[in-house]
């Protein structure tokens, strides 16, 4: 498969999880605000734009502020609308190798931002929206798209992204001296309530929760699951046969960071969260170098010094 | 309830196809019998779901950057089988002069030894590559992919109103409007035997497999685009998609000992023919424009060593040439012994003394184009100048007549069209595909009809507001269904929609027969006892309640 278009399907997988995540986080924040008059807007709102890796914030932020930036803003490179945006965009330069159902639901989703229904739409029904979008275009990329080098790019990305946004709304349930009601709808927010009420009996307390969302093997978006299946799809590409090791970067920084998640105490991990959460997100950046270096690398544009140079 | 052509004026000296004065013609019966029934109000739903459809598919062209979903009108133009027939003769008969001729001119060039067409005529042309001189491509074809623009003059007759040799583009939506359409108008589809288009796709990659270089069996084709930017990028996605190879932009490729190849995630990959939708100057930095990021540096050399095919190939520019097109005839007869089927629109060359005599005593009738100009610069329509400029044309032509060809000013025909809401004649022209793999000309059945869709507009290109039209091309009662075997083995239906038919398998004795699918505990019968027990203790509760 060609550097270029496998990367373009790396990055279709992660700008879908993104938006979707963006999604979910924003749905829990906007809840909580609303919920809790205890809680101060500005500081929740400061701390919710530097999780999401935005710099220099003004000084009086509030949840329209937010929601523009993290939402709705095509200009913002945080948003969901320039998620989606950017999805398209990729799946645009590798549209002969994307299903047709697969791209017209992504092309579809797009029309939507760009028509201006989107923007329409308000919270927090616009979040379910992006969060069934998601689901559509992953659920037609898996009933549709053979499993070859393609799909492992996709998944790889998809699982990468996961990976990066649970620990950011990890980090976000510590924003404020956490309460119960906060990892409740953090664990809402990922759809994990239930799952997480039968795993653990109903024994909700916030270690819990946090070792749920961020080491639970079986639970779909917890941390280890997804840096689980990144490898297993970094392994698929690489199919060495090697008997020792890794030769992979990508491979030895995502294996690394989740066995030391794994095999250290929790107490540990937990004592310093948010520290813990930004390593896990350099990781994934270092990652994703690393898989571009290995891979892509090949769509580098090759100079030609000619006369006219 | 307004019938659907009442009221429709096809009037003035341009030819209208469906109607000739009141009269409805031939070809557009069955259509308008099958659409007299429908309203105004439900032709304007369809062609909102037509219009939504092309935008979610993302049936696109690119203006400066913008995306523009591809206007289409709702009727399609209908052309008989013999009318069809002629067309198909005489574009084949055109692709395979003009091989001959690129052949000759990149060769021996006979046909100027033989006077037929002066020398400098070609060695002028800023299209001649000498980086293409004494080539002779593995299977002898140049012209793989051309498309022949059609017109039809004031009596209904076809002419020829200029070759394209180098990348004709427009086909992908040749195909993508006979979904639409059939989509659009099921009912009327239904009731014509149209041929198909779909296979287009599998003729071309049949065509360019069997212009692979010598010794490769299973060759790598792929297909080059400028990039997302370019207007046609959405046909080249098309084109690979369909055709299930790589689509590639110059920087995917590299050129590694005189071949080409492509980066791939397992290390380089070779590649054996290149469908390349860039134009020559920016193929190769090393031969052509130093500057262009398109191509890829010593792809040309690539393909002079005979390690790599390009289609279709560098330098056709000459055969498509203004000038070179007053030839055709001439060159038609010399290389075939044929008289051409189709003719070219009248053109007159001012460089030769007769011709420039009557171009002068007419030049206030005629269009006047300068042989050098492109995309319309300098050309002057002559009812439409003034007095002064006329003079002025006047001066410019006997001070350098060679430089000049003249036309009368030709009439589109027209095709009842759906615009705003009312029907009207429009003015339409053809591009018909056809695709040489070596062994024979196919031609696409139908072709891309461009509509320009203001009304008495008479320039059709989609930049400047054209639309296009499903072009039906009818089958005809007698008309053949066949498979056709291709050169490399692949078949291709060609039998016309309507009589394809899906076989019906007949069982005498009941074999045990395909199983019901398999059904979870929701949908067994068991449940529904639980199912009904339930709603009777609920309804002894509420009677407990009640007492």
């Amino acid at each position: 498969m060609l550097s270029r278009i496998a990367e373009s399907m790396f990055w279709i997988g992660r700008y879908v999880e993104r938006a979707e995540d963006t999604a979910r986080i924003l749905d829990v924040q906007t809840q909580l605000l609303l919920e809790d008059a205890t809680l101060d807007e500005q500081e929740t709102c400061h701390g919710l734009l530097s999780i999401m890796g935005i710099e220099d914030p003004p000084d009086s932020v509030d949840l329209a502020y937010v929601l523009g930036s993290l939402a709705y803003d095509t200009t913002s490179p945080t948003s969901i609308a320039t998620a989606i945006g950017a999805a398209r965009e990729s799946a645009r330069r590798a549209r002969e190798t994307l299903s047709v159902p697969l791209w017209e639901v992504i092309n579809t989703t797009h029309r939507d931002i760009v028509s201006g229904r989107f923007a329409a739409r308000r919270a927090p029904h616009v979040f379910q929206w992006v969060r069934e979008r998601a689901a559509l275009i992953n659920g037609t990329a898996d009933a549709t798209m053979t499993r070859d080098e393609g799909w492992q790019f996709l998944m790889l990305g998809r699982c990468v992204e996961r990976a990066d946004m649970t620990s950011r709304l990890v980090a976000t349930s510590s924003l404020t001296t956490a309460t119960s009601t906060q990892w409740t709808s953090t664990l809402r927010a990922c759809g994990a309530y239930e799952a997480f009420l039968r795993t653990y009996r109903g024994q909700e307390t916030e270690r819990a929760a946090a070792e749920f969302l961020l080491l639970d093997r079986l639970f779909p978006r917890s941390v280890v699951f997804s840096l689980n299946r990144a490898e297993q799809c970094l392994d698929n590409l690489e199919s060495s046969g090697q008997r020792a090791g890794f030769q992979n970067d990508a491979q030895r920084l995502l294996g690394r960071t989740r066995a030391e998640l794994e095999y250290r105490s929790l107490s540990d991990v937990l004592a310093d969260l948010p520290a813990e959460m930004e390593r896990l997100q350099r990781t994934c950046a270092l990652a994703t170098e690393a898989v571009t270096r290995r891979f892509f690398a090949g769509a580098e544009a090759l100079a030609w010094n000619g006369m006219g140079a | 309830m307004a019938a659907m052509f009442e009221g429709y004026q096809s009037g003035g000296p341009a030819f209208d196809e469906m109607f000739d004065g009141g009269a409805l013609r031939s070809p557009y019966l069955r259509l308008r019998e099958s659409l007299t029934s429908m309203t105004t109000p439900d032709l304007v739903s369809r062609v909102e779901a037509l219009q939504a459809g092309y935008l979610d598919q993302g049936v696109t062209f690119d203006i400066g950057g913008e995306e523009r979903a591809f206007p289409l009108d709702i009727l399609p133009r209908v052309i008989e089988m013999d009318t069809w027939s002629t067309i198909e003769t005489g574009v084949q008969q055109r692709v395979r002069a003009l091989e001959m001729f690129l052949a000759d001119v990149y060769d021996a060039g006979e046909v100027f030894d033989d006077g037929v067409i002066p020398r400098r005529v070609i060695t002028t042309s800023s299209h001649y590559h000498r980086a293409s001189a004494n080539v002779r491509p593995p299977n002898g074809v140049r012209v793989h992919v051309s498309g022949i623009d059609l017109i039809r003059d004031n009596s209904g007759e076809f002419r020829v109103l200029e070759d394209n040799v180098r990348v004709p583009s427009g086909v992908s939506y040749v195909m993508t409007n006979r979904r639409a359409i059939s989509a659009a108008l099921p009912e009327t589809f239904a009731e014509h035997r149209i041929r198909p288009v779909a296979s287009y796709p599998q003729r071309l990659l049949a065509a360019l497999r069997a212009a692979a270089p010598a010794g490769v069996t299973d060759p790598t084709v792929v297909v080059l685009t400028p990039g997302v930017y370019n207007g046609a990028y959405f046909e080249h996605a098309l084109l690979a998609r369909t055709m299930g190879v790589e689509l590639v932009e110059g920087r995917d490729l590299e050129c590694r000992r005189g071949r080409v190849m492509m980066r791939t995630t397992q290390g380089l990959a070779p590649v054996h023919v290149i469908y390349r939708r860039i134009d020559d100057e920016f193929l190769d930095p090393v031969h052509f424009r130093a500057d262009s990021v398109l191509g890829c540096p010593g792809m040309i050399d690539a393909a002079r060593a005979g390690n790599v095919t390009l289609a279709n190939a560098v330098g056709n520019g000459v055969a498509d040439d203004k000038l070179v097109y007053t030839y055709m005839p001439d060159i038609i007869r010399y290389y075939l012994g044929e008289e051409p089927v189709i003719r070219n629109v009248d053109t007159w060359r001012c460089g030769e003394p007769d011709h420039l005599t009557e171009v002068l005593d007419r030049l206030d009738e005629l269009v006047l184009k300068p042989v050098d100009g492109s995309g319309g610069k300098g050309i002057v329509i002559g009812p439409r100048a003034s007095r002064s400029e006329l003079d002025e044309l006047r001066g410019k032509v006997q001070e350098d007549p060679r430089s000049w060809i003249a036309q009368p000013v030709v009439q589109l025909s027209t095709v009842p069209t759906f615009v705003d809401g009312e029907l009207g004649p429009r003015h339409v022209d053809l591009r018909p595909f056809a695709v040489n793999d070596g062994t024979r000309v196919w031609v696409l059945p139908g072709g891309l009809t461009r509509v320009a869709l203001a009304k008495g507009e008479l320039i059709v290109n989609s930049s400047r507001g054209g639309g296009s039209k499903d072009t039906w091309v009818l089958a005809g009662p007698t008309f053949e269904p066949s498979e056709e075997t291709l050169a490399d083995g692949t078949v291709v239906d060609e039998s016309p929609s309507e009589t394809r038919e899906i076989p019906v398998a007949v069982v005498a004795d009941p074999e045990p027969g395909p199983e019901a699918p398999a059904a979870g505990p929701a949908m067994t019968t068991g449940l529904s006892t639980v199912f009904e027990q339930s709603e009777q203790q609920q309804q002894a509760r509420g009677g407990a309640r009640r007492c």
